[in-house]
């Protein structure tokens, strides 16, 4: 209807990964080192497992382009079993971790096979409707303890040597997954796997005709984005030491979705700066006596009518012009 | 109402970032019959659809009669009395044939009734109550015609109208475009059957690659026969 | 157990299948027309609700007025944010329309709650429709029969709008074929805000209706929606008879779950949906596309 309706907007583009940043990597690991000595760790600690679940969620959405909106019962159900591993089997949390992150994954198999022949909004409100049926189930079963969650989760010795009480063994150890799943995450992303799914994004007719079999990679990634899902909500656990239904419910899939967006999607280092900001602003925002929820949807609307690429990707595009 | 007259001067299109149409330039005077012609993928099609405002993005100017129409919406083009036949029929599915019919909005009570219709296509009575995508190739092109005598429109947009179908079905098609001159309305033809347009048409314009590159008035197009010939790649 | 309670846990599925189908019709009407996943579907029913209660206490308009007004009232602000915000999405990619309703839920919701809390408020049933008939096995209150017969009237009543009607027809090309139904002189744009209106409406509609039975407060929509999607993928998205069957059914299902299986009963509509997804992956009266 207008005759100078720019078209470059409308899909959301992942642009190339630059695997050669080595300097910026030195210097997110310096940060993380000194985060503890400036940042309460525990807090800190809790803002790396939300970063990790966020770049989790868009190694799906970067990649394939595929919007889960159900990326909570992921998180949750390893919140859960990991908690139940650590309080009720005194497992160490090595053990708990894998257990849940293993949880979480086979969750991402079901849930991934009933849903990945789904396409665009069709798989969003699929996953989400399973998800759903996981937080119902979260309040049915037993050992989740229904409204009170898991409480007082202990956090027992990290490769049986460190008391994870201490906030600086807590924190490192919380940075210590951030930074293996993160190197999964670049890795999974700049291999020939993480190529193929992107050509499948941009062209999926075009790859199936070359004889591959586009659904097989979804899933992987699926269950891949939701197996370190769960590694980020087991990690969760022993940090705040609490599981509950909140862990589960489709606002912390909303919560992530937003830290993806906010920070850039389809950009590796987005989801990290989107996580920082809205954990942040949860945080901050709890005492100001403002509604935490509406303000929340307010940068939600701002950021897709505004600035949809997101901050780490509008800075990209910025860069790229010049 | 009024015959409307139509001119392009200048024309770009675009399909996202593909440059279709390269300026193209020309005039269609009230109450004549003008057909484009032009090899597959000359830019014909969209130049329609630029008139009807259904691409995007466009430069240039287009006026019917005298108004501008170059940043204006389907439905303000259309309200001025442009009809609008798409080449692949536009029949919709959800819509039975009755509904076909009446979906155009009329902009007067020139253009004829239902029952007129019906005379003129008596297959389209005998199929009204089908779902519309259930009509052959050849009864939802009567219905795509069928569709715009009803609106009281007076410049006529038509595209292909005779393509892929038989020569009684072609023959039936001709009488409703003859019909549509003979009440002095402005036609604007795509067509690659050069044999049924030649008989009707004032002038041809031919197409190439996004570009008007030639105008064959009626009374040269048996003199350049074979230019045309040529042009066509036939 | 007893056919007073069986009876009882139908007429409960009934009635929330009343509030599914609406809401599910709606979603669906938006969904086929717009391409947007409305998930602000169940706050807009919070806001037919809290309509009718303002009416009330603000301007001491009685139910009959919020039964009028609410749905309106939703439909109104339905509209404002489609021309306002929703419409810009039209061009992107779809999933942006589902985030941007999702964060206008959120702030929606989160200002409700700001100023009235979570606690619910009490919508009193009106005097005409107090008591009931005691029909021998059961004893079923005049408000719950007239919910349902409300909600049937409305979704029949869209229905026949939507196949029968010249705005019908007109939304269904606008559905089918947008920029051929403009070229046709159809204003499509406006049909869109009016479509949105109508979608939204009907689920303020459900809002004022549960405001008796349900008591009003911010959050009453925020899990309705997730169920309403599982119905919706259930009937098949674009579905409106599906929409309303499925929704229909799916509550009186889930009031019998609660009979025998009281465990499962929010379970069981999601369950459905798994299984529907695995063996008709379109939903049982859509189109496979
Ligand atoms: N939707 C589209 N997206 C991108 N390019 C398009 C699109 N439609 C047409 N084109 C391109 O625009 C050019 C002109 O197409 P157009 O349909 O106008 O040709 P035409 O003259 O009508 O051809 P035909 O005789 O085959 O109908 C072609 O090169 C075609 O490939
Ligand atoms: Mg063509």
């Amino acid at each position: 209807m207008t005759t100078s309706t720019s078209t470059t907007d409308t899909k959301i583009s992942a642009p190339p990964v630059r695997g050669t940043d080595y300097a910026w990597y030195a210097a997110g690991l310096l940060v993380l080192l000194i985060v503890p000595f400036f940042i309460y760790p525990l807090f800190a600690a809790k803002v790396l497992c939300y970063c990790l679940f966020a770049c989790a969620f868009n190694l799906l959405l970067g990649t394939s382009g595929l919007l889960s909106f159900g990326h909570a019962a992921f998180f949750g159900s390893a919140a859960y079993i990991c908690g139940h591993a650590l309080k009720e089997w005194g497992l160490p949390f090595e053990l708990a971790a894998i257990l849940g992150t293993l949880t979480a994954a086979s969750l991402g198999l079901v849930v991934g096979v009933v849903s990945i022949r789904r396409q665009g909004l069709y798989f969003a409100m699929v996953t989400l409707a399973l998800a759903q049926m996981i937080y119902f189930m979260a309040f049915q079963m037993p050992f989740t303890h229904a409204e009170d969650g898991l409480t007082a989760v202990p956090r027992g010795k990290i490769l049986g040597l460190f008391d994870l009480n201490n906030l600086y063994v807590l924190y490192y150890t919380a940075a210590a997954v951030f930074v293996i799943g993160y190197a999964l995450i670049v890795r999974i992303t700049n291999s020939t796997f993480g190529q193929v799914l992107k050509a499948i994004r941009e062209n999926q007719p075009r790859m199936i005709s070359l004889g591959y079999s586009v659904n097989n990679y979804k899933l992987v990634v699926f269950i891949l984005s939701a197996a370190l899902s769960g590694l980020a909500g087991a990690t969760k656990t022993m940090v705040v030491q609490l599981a509950s239904t909140v862990d589960v419910h489709w606002a912390t899939s909303g919560d992530v979705t937003l830290m993806a967006l906010l920070g850039g999607v389809g950009t590796l280092f987005g989801p990290v700066v989107g996580g920082v900001i809205v954990e942040s602003l949860q945080f901050y925002l709890a005492d100001s006596g403002l509604p935490i929820q509406a303000v929340i949807g307010a940068i939600f609307v701002v950021c897709i009518l505004l600035f949809r690429h997101g901050i780490i990707g509008e800075y990209q595009r910025l860069r790229g012009k010049h | 109402m009024a015959e409307l007259s139509l001119s392009i001067s200048d024309l770009h299109a675009f399909y996202g970032d593909s440059h279709v149409l390269h300026g193209v330039t020309l005039d269609v005077p009230a109450g004549e019959v003008v057909t484009i012609v032009g090899r597959n993928g000359a830019g014909k099609t969209t130049t329609l659809r630029s008139i009807m405002g259904m691409i995007e993005k466009r430069t240039g100017s287009i006026t019917i009669s005298g108004q501008n129409v170059i940043a204006s919406p389907p439905e303000k083009i259309a309200r001025l009395g442009v009809a609008y036949v798409p080449e692949e029929r536009g029949i919709y599915a959800t819509l039975d044939v009755t509904e076909n019919l009446m979906l155009p909005r009329k902009v007067n009570d020139s253009g004829m009734t239902l029952e007129k219709i019906y005379e003129l296509f008596p297959n389209l009575h005998a199929r009204r109550n089908s779902q519309g995508t259930r009509l052959s190739g050849g009864e939802q092109q009567m219905l795509a015609i069928g569709r715009v005598l009803r609106t009281g429109a007076s410049l006529f947009l038509l595209d292909e109208p005779t393509e892929g179908l038989a020569p009684v079905i072609v023959q039936q098609i001709g009488k409703a475009i003859e019909l549509m001159k003979a009440q002095g309305h402005t036609i604007l033809l795509v067509e690659q059957n050069f044999r049924f347009a030649a008989k009707i048409t004032d002038r041809h314009y031919v197409m190439e690659r996004g570009r008007v590159i030639d105008m064959i008035p009626r009374a040269d197009v048996e003199k350049r026969a074979g230019q045309i010939q040529q042009y066509l790649g036939i | 157990m007893s056919t007073q309670v069986l009876f009882g846990q139908l007429l409960v599925g009934l009635i929330n299948g009343s509030f599914y189908a609406l809401l599910a019709l709606g979603f669906a009407i938006i969904f086929g027309l717009l391409g947007i996943i409305n998930i602000a579907q169940g706050t807009f029913y919070m806001i037919g609700a809290f309509g009718g209660w303002m009416l009330l206490n603000y301007f001491g308009l009685g139910y009959w007025w919020g039964l009028l007004l609410a749905p309106l009232i939703a439909g109104i602000v339905g509209m404002a944010l489609e021309k306002t915000l929703i419409s810009r999405m039209y061009k992107l990619d779809h999933i942006y329309g589902l985030l941007l309703t999702y964060g206008l839920m959120m702030f929606i919701m989160g200002t409700f709650i700001y100023f009235f809390q979570t606690a619910p408020r009490p919508y009193p049933v009106p005097p005409e429709l107090q008591g009931g008939y005691n029909l021998g096995f059961m004893f079923l209150p005049k408000y719950r029969a007239w919910v349902v017969l409300v909600s049937l009237t409305f979704c029949l009543g869209t229905w026949f709008v939507i196949e029968k009607t010249s705005v019908g027809r007109n939304l269904r090309a606008a559905t089918e074929n947008p920029m051929l139904t403009r070229a046709f002189g159809i204003n499509v744009p406006a049909l869109l805000t009016f479509g949105f209106g109508i979608g939204v409406a009907l689920a303020g509609l459900g809002g004022v209706l549960a405001g008796p039975i349900y008591s009003v407060s911010p959050i009453m929509g925020g899990d309705l929606v997730i169920v309403v999607f599982a119905i919706v993928v259930v009937g098949g998205m674009q579905s409106i008879l599906g929409a309303v069957i499925t929704g229909l059914s799916l509550g009186v299902l889930e009031g019998l779950t609660k009979v025998f299986y009281a465990q499962g009963a929010n379970m069981v509509i999601f369950v459905i949906m798994f299984i529907v997804l695995m063996v008709k992956p379109a939903g049982l009266f859509g189109q496979e596309k």
